[in-house]
């Protein structure tokens, strides 16, 4: 099947600092040669700390952002041009959800007149929007609320339904539970499982949280440092990771049992500053496994399994 | 409930006389003066009892009531000429406050829209438009005013685009920061994400949340707008006989302060209160709009 999403050597960097009369800015990759695609219907999850290029890769794959190198492909056709007629056009089909969902909503009108107004741009009829609002589980008395009057998990099923209102082809959710309590966090990630499977929509959901990552995605990619350090089926993230900063995720996840408190996890420190990376493998420093290869070479990624790729020299050895 | 819910509350949902029984007595009173001003800009020529320049030479300079020799034909006594004097003030504040209004709202229609062009266009525009702003703030505005009228004549268009340039550049920078930062928030972002043009952002989301603000530099600039056209027309530059104006009023006072005090002394308060009134509105707005300054 051919891709909804296909983005190929996406590279972001962004200044650092003032530059000076003879020295340029330092600028720091924030995505440094990323490709990934997603296909009609699927959820991939991008999983990774702070400051690994989750959120910036999300604004470069929906256009918000222009990418310095590389090439985003759209239902195979080029993506337009942030901010022109097309690119506006383009807005029906790709939508944003991301982790604050207050911020997100004009304080100044009732929640329905914004859903609203997502079908008003593009010169829709307005009154899919109380639809909108029932599928996301609001009851209907809540349109006319305002956003201060709403909890955060009744804000962020809002600006979900405001999203799903121009029924586009894929969603991108950027930290959509991160801001919410676990209570809630499992209502907004079962309602966007469900959504997906009603309507058919691609997802590209990202998060540094593994577990809810784990729990919503068909395939998984790793993000370290601005690059993709592991790809595959989640499947196989179940049962085996290959690269040490996986299996380190991973093995942070807490797990609950009283019987395994206390197992040693492997602390591997704060990372590095992304504006100066390290050289070689950008994990090498926290990375139990580092050999004198990975100080100089940086790894590539290689299939190991069905769909299944890493970027690490050590893999054979270790696993 | 805690009180600033309810005080969110207010402010999404307009309840004019719920905030009327919690505004102290000053800003009451000088709301309904502005009222009655706004009735009198309305309806100065139904209300007046006298055409205002009915000239009746037998009855010159009547003093007002409760004076002696006052009469009830002539509440606030008449002039030299033997014109009334209530329907003089009435016509006179009709005037000063159109003109002043109307300045008023195009020095702010121009700042805003240049501050909104400033911001977003960027760039060297916004430069030129700072510049100009710059430039407007460091000129003598009153000393340009007085050249233009004594060279180019006195016409109605001038005095009110003279009017209208005076203070648009307080707004156009007021207007330029405000869209920077309001540009910036998540919601201007997420209408953006949601395919809205520049246009519809701004007149939809971003002028309505920065129009606390703007609204509290009109109340501010209004009476200083009154003074500007009362100083005009006091020096004989701006409203001339036979119509009137507050300034011109007491312009004419003047000559008369030792023998007929009130020709001067009565529009002169009533300039005084309008730029009271204002003030004390333009000052309690703020701090009901302004969160920082919220006790």
């Amino acid at each position: 099947m051919t891709a909804l999403l296909r983005a190929t050597g996406l590279r972001k960097s962004y200044a650092t600092g003032r530059a000076g009369l003879f020295r340029p800015s330092a600028r720091f990759n924030a995505v440094d040669g990323v490709t990934l695609h997603i296909k009609p219907g699927e959820t991939l999850g991008v999983v990774g700390e702070s400051g690994c290029g989750k959120s910036t890769l999300s604004r470069l794959v929906l256009g918000l952002a222009q990418a310095d190198a590389g090439e985003i492909l759209f239902d195979g056709a080029p993506l337009p041009r942030a901010d022109t007629d097309d690119w506006r056009r383009m807005r029906i089909r790709m939508q944003l959800v991301h982790q604050n969902a207050a911020g997100a909503l004009d304080p100044r009108l009732p929640v329905r007149a914004q859903v609203e107004e997502a079908l008003r741009i593009h010169k829709r009829a307005p009154e899919r929007a109380a639809r909108a609002l029932s599928d996301v589980g609001l009851p209907p008395a809540m349109a006319a609320r305002y956003p201060h009057e709403m909890s955060g998990g009744q804000l962020q099923r809002v600006v979900i339904a405001r999203a799903l209102a121009l029924d586009p082809d894929l969603l991108v959710l950027d930290e959509p539970v991160s801001a919410l309590d676990v209570s809630i966090q499992a209502q907004i990630v079962n309602l966007i499982r469900d959504l997906q499977a009603a309507r058919g929509l691609a997802y590209l959901f990202v998060s540094h949280d593994v577990a809810v990552v784990r729990h919503v995605a068909d395939r998984i990619a790793v993000m370290y440092l601005g690059r993709v350090v592991e790809e595959g089926p989640t499947a196989a993230f179940r049962t085996g990771a290959l690269h040490p900063y996986t299996r380190a995720l991973l093995d942070a996840v807490p797990v609950p049992d009283p019987g395994c408190r206390g197992g040693a996890v492997p602390r591997i420190g704060d990372p590095p500053n992304p504006a100066a990376p390290p050289p070689g493998c950008r994990f090498h420093p926290r990375c139990p496994f580092a050999v004198h290869r990975c100080r100089a070479e940086p790894p590539v990624l290689r299939e190991f399994a069905a769909r299944h790729h890493a970027a690490c020299h050590r893999i054979e050895e270790i696993a | 409930m805690s009180t600033l819910d309810q005080d969110l509350k207010t402010a999404a949902r307009w309840k004019p006389l719920a905030l009327l029984a919690r505004t102290p007595a000053a800003v009451t009173l000088a709301v309904g003066f502005m009222a009655l001003m706004l009735c009198v800009m309305c309806f100065a020529q139904v209300i007046q009892p006298h055409a205002f320049d009915h000239v009746d030479l037998l009855n010159r300079m009547t003093p007002p009531q409760p004076l002696d020799g006052a009469s009830w034909a002539h509440p606030l006594g008449t002039d030299t000429l033997g014109r009334d004097l209530l329907s003089r003030l009435l016509v006179a504040a009709q005037t000063s406050m159109l003109l002043s209004l109307l300045g008023t709202v195009l020095g702010a229609a121009m700042g805003i829209a240049l501050g909104f062009l400033a911001a977003h266009k960027g760039g060297f525009r916004d430069e030129i438009i700072m510049a100009l702003v710059d430039f407007q703030a460091a000129m003598p505005w009153f000393i340009v005013a007085l050249a233009v009228l004594a060279f180019m004549g006195n016409s109605m268009v001038i005095f009110i685009l003279i009017m209208g340039l005076y203070g648009w550049e307080t707004y156009a920078r007021i207007t330029r920061g405000l869209v920077l930062s309001a540009r910036e928030q998540g919601y201007a972002q997420a209408v953006r994400g949601l395919g809205a043009t520049p246009a519809w952002i701004y007149t939809r989301h971003i002028l309505p949340n920065i129009a606390g603000p703007l609204l509290v530099q009109l109340t501010i600039n209004f009476p200083s707008t009154i003074l500007f056209e009362t100083s005009l027309s006091f020096l004989g530059l701006g409203i001339r006989p036979p119509m009137t104006s507050l300034g011109q009023m007491l312009g004419e006072g003047r000559d008369y302060l030792i023998s007929a005090w009130w020709l001067a002394v009565i529009p002169g308060f009533t300039i005084f209160l309008t730029t009271l009134s204002m003030s004390i509105l333009g000052d309690w707005l703020r701090a009901r709009l302004d969160p920082s300054l919220e006790t």
